[in-house]
């Protein structure tokens, strides 16, 4: 019945924006209009004792982003927080894949067991857990290095590698690999050619959900890492509070939200191209 | 040499007996049904040919040589599960082309025989569509590509029909037949629909609580039955008590209780006083009024309770006036109208003396 099927769409278009209101106003109030206050302070000139210029004196300047481009420095730190986001993201995968694998083909019951060990450590505060960190890197001569840095970074984001692939391969069906098998495939063939192409959804999301945040992670380099070791998250974090240059640390923040949404767009385009799945 | 021999294979699990001292021979080229509930042991069969599973006791022979501990993808056997498991990552061409590649096989044969093969399954069109843009009788068909690609000395197809509609699986019975003729492979199929095995096959092994329990062509199966199980299992029988009063070469004298003589075809090992039934088929059995009555040696008088139009035939249910009730087929392909009875009809069951088999207990 047209009359009642209308009745009925425009009911469910009421409740699809109560339902989606209250996040998007939430992420307008605290995301996005965050995100355009750092990009317009980006554009203006530091004040004499942080903060920003008055606008009327000074106006709008190019001056933090000229900073960053005439330093080769700046790019280079990008690079080798890139580097370090991928090597994290690389040691979180090969480590988590066998991992996310058993959990996945362990029984039910001991399925949610083995996840509920997995989400343990964030029951106890990150940095404590990092200092946890010093005192066993300490010894090993460890500490203060870019190993440490990255061992630290390995250890926070593991987790998050962990849950998507487990999220992924448990759907997989079993009667897959049996067909596999029937039809010829060894054990590494079966692996290559069915359960890894099959569980790239959840490499792609587990890798985003842990490139990204390393990006910017400016905890694990400044208390494990050395002097020298300093990353993206670092350098903006000292424009802001060491530096008093919210200019230029705005400008940084807003370039590496562009790398990462670059970065977020090739990922999901790969993830669309793995869509006929 | 059978080119597939199964020797006394037993396997528990646990305490449960799954397959029971089970000994066959599949022939090259045959079409070869495992019939049975569900718990029969047919698939545990199955699993051990493929591989996935070994029996604790007995041995299976591939071209006389011994399957023991060979793993499944190395056994030229190749199975269609029942729910296809299609790799839905790769495309009907990839699906079918696997075997090849695993087999090492050049990349001039792999494209040569993944053509052919989806010609000869009808998927010339499809080979770039991925497995859930297909219907079902379009998967079942790379299923069956699939397995038979590579040319598998046997194809092991697990209830493979189970999640078509009726009208589809009808025409894959028809395209199985026609797809085993062609190739010349070996089929052993896995089923619990015995129309569907009556249909397929050239020879049926019914099993029942992991026991074969009679194993033959499906003329013989059906018309034929050993037991009270096979007689129920395969087809629809009507099951009369009655005991053997007389057993010649001609033919047997049964008394039913409370139905009286009953005159019916000899059968091997069967003596007087012998107790057991008489298994006869609904279409055996003819339904008349008084006033039309054939003659036949055996007639009882009845009356119809319930009755199914099913277009060709209509199959009535009386209740003899003993209390037995009776299921009998009438084709509706007489001249004129067909002629119906109605539910509460005074009507004969009649039945001719040579029809039926008696079935000791």
């Amino acid at each position: 019945m047209p009359a009642s099927s209308s009745g009925t769409d425009k009911g469910a278009r009421l409740t699809r924006w109560l339902v989606t209101l209250p996040p998007a106003a939430f992420l307008v109030v605290f995301f996005l209009i965050p995100a355009l206050i750092m990009a317009a302070a980006s554009f203006r000139e530091p004040g004499e004792f942080g903060g920003l210029a008055p606008l009327a004196e000074r106006g709008f300047s190019l001056d933090a982003y000229r900073f960053v481009f005439d330093d080769v420095i700046y790019a280079w730190i990008l690079a080798k927080s890139f580097t370090v986001a991928g090597l994290t993201t690389l040691l979180c995968l090969v480590l988590a894949y066998p991992l996310a694998v058993l959990i996945a083909r362990s029984p039910k019951r001991r399925r949610d067991l083995l996840v509920l060990l997995v989400i343990l450590p964030f029951a106890s505060n990150f940095l404590i857990r990092i200092y946890a960190w010093m005192i066993i890197l300490g010894p090993l001569e460890l500490l203060y290095s870019p190993v440490a840095v990255i061992i630290g970074m390995v250890y926070v984001h593991l987790p998050f590698m962990i849950l998507p692939l487990y999220t992924n391969l448990e759907k997989h069906d079993p009667a897959l690999l049996e067909a596999a098998q029937d039809l010829g495939a060894g054990g590494w063939a079966r692996f290559w050619r069915v359960t890894w192409p099959l569980s790239l959804p959840g490499v792609l999301s587990g890798s985003a959900l842990v490139f990204i945040p390393v990006l910017g992670m400016f905890a694990v380099p400044e208390l494990l890492g050395g002097t020298g070791d300093l990353l993206i998250g670092n350098l903006i974090k000292e424009q802001f509070l060491d530096n008093r240059d919210w200019p230029l640390g705005a400008a940084l923040s807003l370039l590496l939200t562009l790398a990462v949404l670059a970065v977020a767009g090739v990922s999901s385009a790969l993830a669309r191209n793995r869509g006929q799945m | 040499m059978a080119l597939l021999e199964i020797r006394n294979i037993t396997r528990r699990f646990g305490k449960l007996e799954a397959v029971k001292d089970v000994t066959l021979d599949i022939e090259a080229g045959e079409f070869f049904t495992l019939l049975g509930p569900s718990g029969c042991g047919k698939t545990t069969i199955l699993r051990m040919i493929a591989g996935f599973d070994a029996p604790d006791v007995g041995e299976l022979y591939l071209d006389g040589r011994p399957l023991a501990g060979i793993p499944p993808e190395k056994r030229p056997v190749h199975t269609v599960f029942q729910s296809y498991a299609l790799f839905p990552h790769l495309t009907v061409a990839g699906n079918i082309a696997f075997p090849l590649e695993m087999a090492g096989r050049s990349r001039d044969e792999i494209r040569r025989r993944t053509a052919e093969t989806l010609a000869l399954v009808h998927l010339k069109d499809k080979d770039g569509a991925f497995p859930h843009e297909l219907s079902g009788g379009q998967k079942q068909r790379v299923a069956l590509g699939r397995g038979l690609v590579n040319k598998p000395r046997l194809l092991l197809l697990d209830e493979p029909l189970g999640a078509l509609d009726a009208k589809l699986r009808e025409r894959m019975q028809g395209e199985l037949i026609a797809l085993q003729r062609e190739v010349g492979v070996t089929f052993v199929f896995v089923t619990h629909a015995q129309q569907e095995a009556l249909a397929l096959s050239h020879r049926i092994a019914v099993m029942n609580e992991g026991r074969i329990e009679q194993l033959d062509v499906p003329e013989v199966l059906y018309s034929a039955p050993k037991n009270r199980f096979v007689a129920d299992f395969v087809g629809t029988i009507n099951l009369i008590a009655a005991d053997v009063v007389e057993a010649t070469r001609h033919g047997l004298r049964l008394n039913a209780p409370g139905l009286g003589e009953i005159a019916a075809p000899a059968g091997a090992a069967v003596a007087a006083g012998n107790r057991g039934a008489l298994a006869i088929r609904p279409e055996h059995l003819r339904i008349s009024t008084h006033t039309e009555r054939a003659g036949l040696k055996n007639h009882f008088a009845g009356a119809v309770v319930e009755y199914l139009y099913l277009g060709d035939v209509t199959v009535y249910k009386v209740r003899l006036d003993n209390g037995l009730l009776l299921e009998a087929l009438a084709t509706n392909a007489g001249p004129g109208r067909a002629r119906f009875h109605e539910i509460g009809d005074r009507v004969n069951v009649e039945w001719r003396h040579d029809a039926g088999v008696f079935l000791r207990n």
